[in-house]
């Protein structure tokens, strides 16, 4: 069982840890530029564990934002992980509670829609291992940067990015396979976040929080709505 | 004016671990109405669009062609195989070698 979830959690990681590292990287190269230790830009990476909010940060910092302005922006940011953290707490078996603050740390938009895309109630040693595999990544990744910079040609890093992107579609795929519901909601998401991104009004972070939030309603009414018809059906 | 970087690391930790602690924390002491159970149960799919949608296709800013070729590639792959590891990999490859030949 526990070497199960060793193998499951880390086989899992891998495709994020391999996106993840050359993103570190670039946050590690990055913070020289504006100015932060190596100490320091270790600390963000494995305290804050964020990618788009440490890059954001780094910006903030060489542009002489506030203290205030920044925490403010990493929190609108990062409430999308709320709704990620809701909808994966009704996937988890009981679980012993100690081990929840730790499995909430490495929530991540890649981490939640791995676990997501598995069948039935997740472990939480699946979970520990998946964190672990993406996270030693990422702290790697950045001290790696820090010390020697473009290491990797550019064009090479930039592609690696590609590669999240990628893991994404690769999630997707197969629940397309499966239900016309889940298609139509996917896609609908994608139009609406698009819409909403480039009508310019919603501040960066709230736009993908709207977007779910709409899309997900819309499936639970969707969800009513076809069952009242098969109970009519059923009647009939 | 230099920046005491250690508060902002803290204040950052803050606002980012609480969103993500504190569902779980609610969860082991309330019990959710089905419909809000229902809610969360389309996050998944509703995040999965918009993680993809718009940004996959500019994600290699300058060469955007490389990058629609690589998701292309994810999208057929995985159509055929299960395979995620592999899938990401060729993406990058492939991405990386459209990048390679246009140059730069």
């Amino acid at each position: 069982m526990k070497t199960e979830s060793l193998k499951d959690g880390v086989r899992s990681g891998l495709p994020i840890a391999m996106g993840y590292f050359p993103i570190a990287m670039t946050f590690g190269v990055l913070s020289k530029t504006a100015g932060v230790s190596m100490g320091e830009s270790f600390l963000f990476s494995a305290i804050v564990y964020a990618g788009a909010s440490q890059f954001m940060a780094l910006n903030m910092i060489m542009i002489g934002s506030s203290f205030t302005q920044i925490l403010i922006a990493t929190l609108l940011l990062n409430l999308r992980h709320f709704l990620m953290s809701a909808s994966l707490s009704q996937r988890m078996k009981v679980v012993d509670k100690r081990l929840l603050p730790i499995i909430s740390f490495g929530i991540t938009d890649e981490a939640f829609s791995v676990a997501s895309a598995r069948e039935g109630d997740i472990c939480p040693l699946y979970f520990i291992f998946l964190h672990l595999t993406a996270y030693l990544s990422w702290i790697v990744g950045t001290w790696t940067g820090f010390l020697a910079g473009e290491l990797l040609p550019p064009v090479l890093t930039s592609s690696m990015v590609v590669g999240l992107y990628a893991l994404f579609v690769a999630l997707l795929v197969p629940q397309l396979k499966g239900s016309y519901r889940v298609s139509f909601l996917v896609i609908l998401s994608g139009i609406v976040n698009t819409a909403i991104k480039s009508s310019g009004y919603i501040p960066r972070g709230w736009d993908i929080v709207l977007t779910i939030t709409i899309v997900s309603a819309i499936g639970v009414l969707l969800e009513e709505k076809l069952d009242k018809e098969e109970d009519n059906i059923d009647e009939i | 004016m230099r920046y005491n970087i250690l508060a902002i690391i803290l204040g950052m930790f803050m606002v980012t671990y609480i969103p993500r602690y504190l569902p779980f924390f609610i969860s082991q002491n309330l019990h959710f109405p089905k419909r809000l159970k229902s809610f969360l149960s389309y996050i998944p799919v509703a995040a999965l669009g918009a993680l993809i949608l718009p940004d996959a296709f500019f994600s290699m800013g300058d060469k955007p062609l490389a990058s629609t070729l690589g998701i292309i590639f994810a999208g057929i792959f995985s159509y055929f195989y299960k395979n995620i590891f592999i899938t990401v990999v060729g993406a990058i490859s492939v991405t990386y070698l459209v990048a390679s030949c246009l140059g730069g």
